[in-house]
């Protein structure tokens, strides 16, 4: 049976599709000391690619500063947002860049284990994986004294997920290594001082820890140079949907949505969802804007919509995806998310009064505030968006007279 | 369950905490592991990995029943998960789910008399370049036509 397509193409990119020989940022770390590990960070102004955009360099500081027995670092593979597919593609592809900076990362911040958290539905990834870190150890890039340096001692294990989105939430994947359920804890504490086993954790994704090897390389500075001011360096974003080339993009940050739909051959768009599921809905008036932390913000998920599709429709299936994924821990997640996806089938069937899409709005803007994790922090962003941005196709919808607008009783 | 059948659930337990350990951050692998040895955790299963992590059966139980791909029953041999969102779903889901479900003769969320398949929507795999996407156990499919998945469902066993 043949099951998938193995991407073969090698990528060429800016920042992490440039050459890297495996081992080589291992030395040079090693070489310029912790210090000047967390300087070159510093000054390459990289943020975490997971979504949240935390500057890595605090929290390795933060870490490596904190005096405890033990520290881990753990690769934040669970990869769960709709439309998000990059750290896929760089694991398979590049996953001597990947692990070498969690390597880098160990060494940095004092950590002797690392745990990639794989999420459950990558099980096949698991083997291809395992065989690459055994590698690592015969290469002794991993294990005791890596790379002969006395007292350099690391090692990284694969734990597996096994489908929660919601596990994607750092303290929530932590409770999950712990062996409970993933269920996010309040914050704070946070995981650089209360991780893992109680211990100061680094939780990076795939995607930030892969910078690092290029950044030791290349230099803070040169990473810097890439991107805008606020969001330094190059993106990989997902792109799905309606257009000719779907796939994973290495781009600068600071590109418009409209450079980006015209690299990926993207036509009569209507919509373009940026972020995910938990992102937000683009119209073609804000096609102007620029992916970037500052403006719109992504870990990564790009998803077109063309002139063919029903926005109410996507809207439901983003509605039912959080539905199913709310942990269920606090009221206004596992409520609110209810409710809302209610009043998209409401909309869908023109059976709705202003009055409650009112309430709903207000109910959208209490869960961002009032959730406790980013779950139900973000759950509302693409219904809210969509009644802004889309208001016109948004209430004049009924099921059988589609878009006229005209009274036909 | 036969003695000699809990007998030897036993020793693989035991054989499972040699490996990951006895600690409660053991729990998952073990579980994990059974699952895809017996495609479900028994009762005694979760009464035994409950007594060797000197835990409550209780605590074992509720961490399953958190984690979508972990089952106290048996859902079938083969679970076929098939992407609903958003991607999956622009690129002809429904068209894969009225083939299969005529094909099968039965629903998503049901199993076929004979146990051979239980069909199951699942979120996003990460495969949304390539919708759809289906996953069979562990096997991921994608750009999977209404006829090729009609065709892999009958080759599972
Ligand atoms: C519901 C939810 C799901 C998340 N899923 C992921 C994920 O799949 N991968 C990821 O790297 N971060 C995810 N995050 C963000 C993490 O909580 C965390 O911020 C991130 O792993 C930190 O790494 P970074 O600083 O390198 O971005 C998620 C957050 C939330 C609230
Ligand atoms: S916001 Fe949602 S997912 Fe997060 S803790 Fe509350 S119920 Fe759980
Ligand atoms: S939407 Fe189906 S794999 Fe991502």
């Amino acid at each position: 049976m043949e099951t998938m397509q193995i991407e073969k193409t090698s990528r060429k990119g800016i920042v992490l599709f440039s050459e890297y020989v495996a081992g080589s940022a291992i030395r040079k770390a090693v070489k310029i000391g912790r210090e000047e590990v967390l300087f070159e960070l510093r000054d390459s102004k990289l943020k975490g690619r997971g979504g949240a955009g935390f500057p890595t360099s605090t929290k390795w500081m933060i870490t490596a500063a904190a005096s405890a027995p033990k520290k881990y670092i753990v690769c934040n593979a669970d990869e769960g947002e709709p439309g998000t597919f990059k750290d896929r593609v760089l694991m398979m592809e590049h996953p001597e860049i990947v692990f070498d900076g969690m390597v880098i990362a160990g060494y940095t911040i004092g950590a002797k284990t690392g745990i990639l958290y794989l999420r459950g539905e990558y099980y096949y990834m698991l083997e291809f994986l395992e065989n690459h870190l055994s590698g690592m150890r015969e290469k002794n890039l991993l294990g005791k004294n890596i790379i002969a340096k006395e007292g350099f001692d690391f090692d990284i294990q694969i734990r597996l997920g096994s489908g929660a989105y919601v596990c994607g939430e750092e303290t929530a994947l932590i409770e999950s290594l712990e062996g409970h359920r993933g269920e996010p804890r309040n914050r704070p504490p946070y995981p650089v001082n209360t991780g893992f086993m109680g211990c100061p954790t680094v939780v990076n994704n795939v995607e930030t820890l892969a910078s690092v090897p290029h950044i030791i390389m290349k230099s803070g500075k040169w990473f810097s140079e890439y991107g805008t001011d606020k969001s330094t360096g190059s993106k990989l974003f997902s792109v799905s949907g309606d257009c000719e080339n779907p796939g994973v993009y290495e781009l600068p940050w600071g590109m418009t949505i409209t450079e980006v739909l015209d690299i990926v051959g993207a036509k009569n768009t209507k919509a373009v969802q940026v972020g995910g599921a938990s992102g937000i809905c683009l119209s073609h008036a804000q096609f102007n804007r620029k992916l970037s932390y500052e403006d719109a913000s992504t870990g990564g998920s790009i998803i077109v919509f063309n002139e063919s599709r029903d926005i109410l429709h996507i809207l439901q299936n983003f509605m039912e995806f959080f539905v199913e994924e709310s942990c269920g821990q606090c009221t206004p997640c596992r409520i609110g998310n209810v409710k809302l996806l209610e009043g998209v089938k409401k909309l869908r069937n023109g059976n709705y009064t202003f009055a409650e899409i009112r309430n709903l709005r207000e109910l959208g803007q209490t869960m961002q505030v009032a959730s406790k994790c980013g779950l139900g922090q973000s759950s509302p962003n693409a219904f809210l968006s969509i009644l802004d941005n889309f208001s016109a196709e948004v209430f004049q919808y009924t099921s059988s007279d589609k878009h006229n607008g005209v009274n036909n009783e | 369950m036969l003695i000699y059948e809990r007998n030897s659930l036993v020793d693989e337990i035991v054989d499972l905490t040699v490996e990951y350990g006895k600690e409660r951050s053991a729990l998952l692998p073990i579980l994990q592991t059974l699952q895809l040895r017996h495609k479900c955790i028994s009762d005694f299963a979760q009464q035994e990995v409950a007594r060797q992590l000197s835990i409550h059966p209780v605590e074992v139980y509720s961490v399953i029943s958190f984690y979508t791909f972990l089952h106290p029953e048996s859902q079938g041999r083969n679970i076929v998960r098939l992407c609903q969102t958003i991607s999956c779903d622009l690129a002809g889901k429904c068209y894969l789910v009225k083939a299969i479900e005529r094909e099968l003769g039965i629903k998503f969320g049901q199993t076929t008399k004979d146990k051979r398949i239980k069909l199951e929507f699942t979120n996003c795999l990460g495969m949304c370049d390539q919708g759809p996407a289906m996953v069979i156990n562990e096997r991921v499919f994608t750009k999977v036509t209404p006829e090729r998945a009609v065709a892999i469902l009958n080759e599972v066993k």
